[in-house]
């Protein structure tokens, strides 16, 4: 009862052709207490088969905005607005239970430390044969033939032996091998990685990274690649979501987010990467830090820190479609005149 | 690469093994274990017979540890009081490992109950033990089961604080985070994720609460609400003694020397315990 029959019976207004994998829309999450907005109005879309990095400082609302996409928001932020759309569905709408539900079979994470993101004191090969028994009701010797298959299928050696491993005795690389063998384990189409090579050697990152692009591609995988590192978003990306202070400050293709930055943050983050080749220079850096939460500037909130601030940032800007897919919000760069 | 070296099992208990107070602890409290359960074979005498032939004897070559007022044997005394002092104290580490798990747990995990049941640990922990005790006994009669009750109700609040503890920490890893973004359910998160990796402090605690416990039976048998007589225990022997201390002395020293030893052998037991699970007071 599951795949694209089952979206289709249960949303009634039924879209034309194929509803994307992911869609966000208009997404606002809230402190309880004070109602001060963590994410601000982001909306995005993620294809099949498509990578969507999403960039930003710490503090740019990067990762909460993957659990929110998860359900995951901690007690004390709510989703006050917006739809989190999964083949059309509206997760946001759904019981936490329901919600739940979708976890670990339509929804699956990779997170950010393979260090502590696998069970300390349970073998890693039944961490895997877990969700093939809980989540696709396989049975032991079904779960332990399909589990010893993920290990291959993410090159991890001697398979049969790393089964009755535990954590600590297997090194940062393959743990975050066995975290995605457990996220493949779910056949979920949307995948989300938080930083998922930040706490790697350089070396195993680009191995890390290879293997997510190629299993995209093999399984026409959603990814959304949560990362702080340039680098790895013009290797990785299709398209690319510039978050400030949980607001979306730029949208675009890779190709022209790199080419044509227009958002001011965006070409401060790009003029920020270290060059390699040619006379050493100062490092360029942006001056100051993300506002925190509940302490936002009026209007543009990049606007304290931003060298081209006129007068009438003290407005939000909205996020004007500059070409076909790249859009930025700024009242300086990006012209006004193509509103969506 | 052998299994054994190679497990956190592995690994723990080659520390263990390496870690001289533990040895020792393990050692004493295995002997007294085994002397407890051999009790019956190995008692040179009925503990309870009376023999007024041979009434207040002083060790002897018949009585290896004397007698006392009724001519009972001292030695067979404290090999089958052993058995009611171990029994009680492996009761009351089961109750309260079970209800201060229990406590601690939903206290930890469920934010909302955690003051309420906190504040009522900290009441019962405010009470003294041996009054709580006592004012059990007092309503429901001196009884092994009421001594079990009584100090599982005293020891329980200290355990649920440490599990607490523990929980608070455990279930902020990204692991518990982790297990949610797989669709666990909270019950599942919090048996196969949180509380299997909060064992450690608890397993130390409940030693130094054997230890506790039988300290508490024989304070209360003492005092005179423990387990009736004329069944032994540790604490009603030196009871019986404590009318013949001058011209009987060996009524009281040896069950004495009987509780010194189990208490030190949990409590280095404990130690060595603490010192391998403790990451903190690892060198």
């Amino acid at each position: 009862m599951r795949g694209a029959d089952a979206f289709s019976v249960a949303s009634p207004n039924a879209r034309p052709a194929t509803p994307p994998l992911l869609a966000v829309e208009g997404l606002t999450t809230r402190l309880v207490g004070t109602g001060a907005s963590v994410l601000d109005d982001v909306s995005f879309e993620v294809e099949e088969g498509e990578t969507v990095c999403v960039v930003g400082e710490s503090g740019s609302g990067k990762s909460m905005l993957a659990l929110a996409i998860m359900g995951l928001l901690p007690p004390a932020i709510r989703i006050a607005q917006g739809a989190i759309r999964l083949r059309g569905q509206d997760l946001a709408r759904l019981s936490p239970a329901e919600w739940r539900a979708r976890r670990g079979r339509d929804l699956a994470m990779i997170f950010q430390e393979p260090m502590t993101a696998l069970n300390p004191v349970m073998r890693v090969g039944t961490q895997v044969a877990e969700v093939l028994r809980k989540r696709r009701a396989m049975s032991d010797q079904a779960a332990r033939c399909e589990t010893l298959r993920l290990f291959e299928r993410v090159g991890i050696a001697h398979a049969a032996a790393r089964f009755d491993a535990y954590p600590h005795e297997l090194s940062g690389g393959l743990r975050q091998r066995v975290m995605i063998a457990i996220a493949l384990a779910t056949e979920a189409r949307l995948l989300l990685a938080d930083e998922p090579t930040t706490a790697l050697d350089v070396t195993i990152q680009a191995q890390i990274l290879d293997l997510l692009n190629d299993l995209r591609r093999d399984r026409a995988l959603g990814l959304v690649l949560i990362t702080h590192d340039l680098g790895v978003v013009a290797e990785m990306a299709d398209r690319v979501l510039v978050l400030y202070a949980g607001r979306v400050a730029e949208l675009a293709p890779v190709a022209s987010l790199f080419d044509r930055p227009m958002h001011p943050y965006t070409r401060a983050l790009l003029a920020s990467i270290p060059a390699i080749e040619g006379p050493r220079k100062r490092l360029a850096a942006i001056d100051g830090a993300v506002p925190a939460v509940g302490a936002m500037p009026e209007g543009c909130r990049f606007r304290p820190r931003c060298q081209l601030a006129a007068a009438r940032c003290t407005s939000v800007p909205p996020l004007a479609q500059l070409e076909p897919r790249h859009h930025a919000a700024c009242w300086v760069t990006a012209p006004q005149d193509t509103s969506p | 690469m052998s299994e054994a070296a190679t497990t956190p099992l592995g690994a723990m208990w080659r520390r263990l093994r390496r870690n001289r107070s533990f040895v020792i602890g393990v050692a004493l409290v295995s002997i007294i274990v085994a002397v407890a359960i051999l009790a019956p074979l190995l008692a040179p005498h009925d503990p309870l017979r009376n023999n007024f032939r041979a009434r207040l004897q002083p060790p002897s070559a018949m009585f290896w540890l004397g007698t006392d007022h009724f001519g009972r044997d001292i030695l067979s005394r404290i090999l089958h009081g052993a058995r009611i002092s171990l029994v009680i104290g492996a009761s009351v580490v089961v109750v309260t490992g079970i209800l201060g798990t229990a406590i601690g747990a939903i206290a930890g995990f469920f934010r909302a109950l955690d003051e309420p049941i906190m504040r009522l640990m900290d009441a019962i922990m405010a009470f003294p033990a041996i009054l709580l005790a006592m004012a059990i006994a007092a309503v429901m009669g001196a009884s092994v089961t009421n001594v079990v009750l009584a100090l599982s109700i005293a020891t329980t609040p200290h355990t649920a604080r440490i599990v607490r503890g523990s929980v608070l920490v455990v279930r902020e890893m990204e692991y518990v985070e982790a297990a949610r973004a797989l669709g666990a359910s909270e019950l599942r998160v919090l048996f196969r994720h949180v509380l299997v990796n909060t064992t450690g402090p608890l397993i130390v605690r409940l030693t130094y609460v054997f230890a506790i416990a039988i300290l508490a039976e024989a304070a209360l048998s003492f005092i005179g609400v423990g387990p009736p007589p004329p069944a032994p225990s540790f604490g009603n022997i030196i009871a019986n003694g404590r009318d013949f201390m001058i011209v009987a002395p060996w009524i009281t020293i040896f069950p004495g020397l009987a509780i010194i030893a189990v208490v030190l052998g949990l409590n280095l037991l404990g130690d060595g315990l603490r010192d391998v699970l403790d990451p903190r007071t690892r060198i």
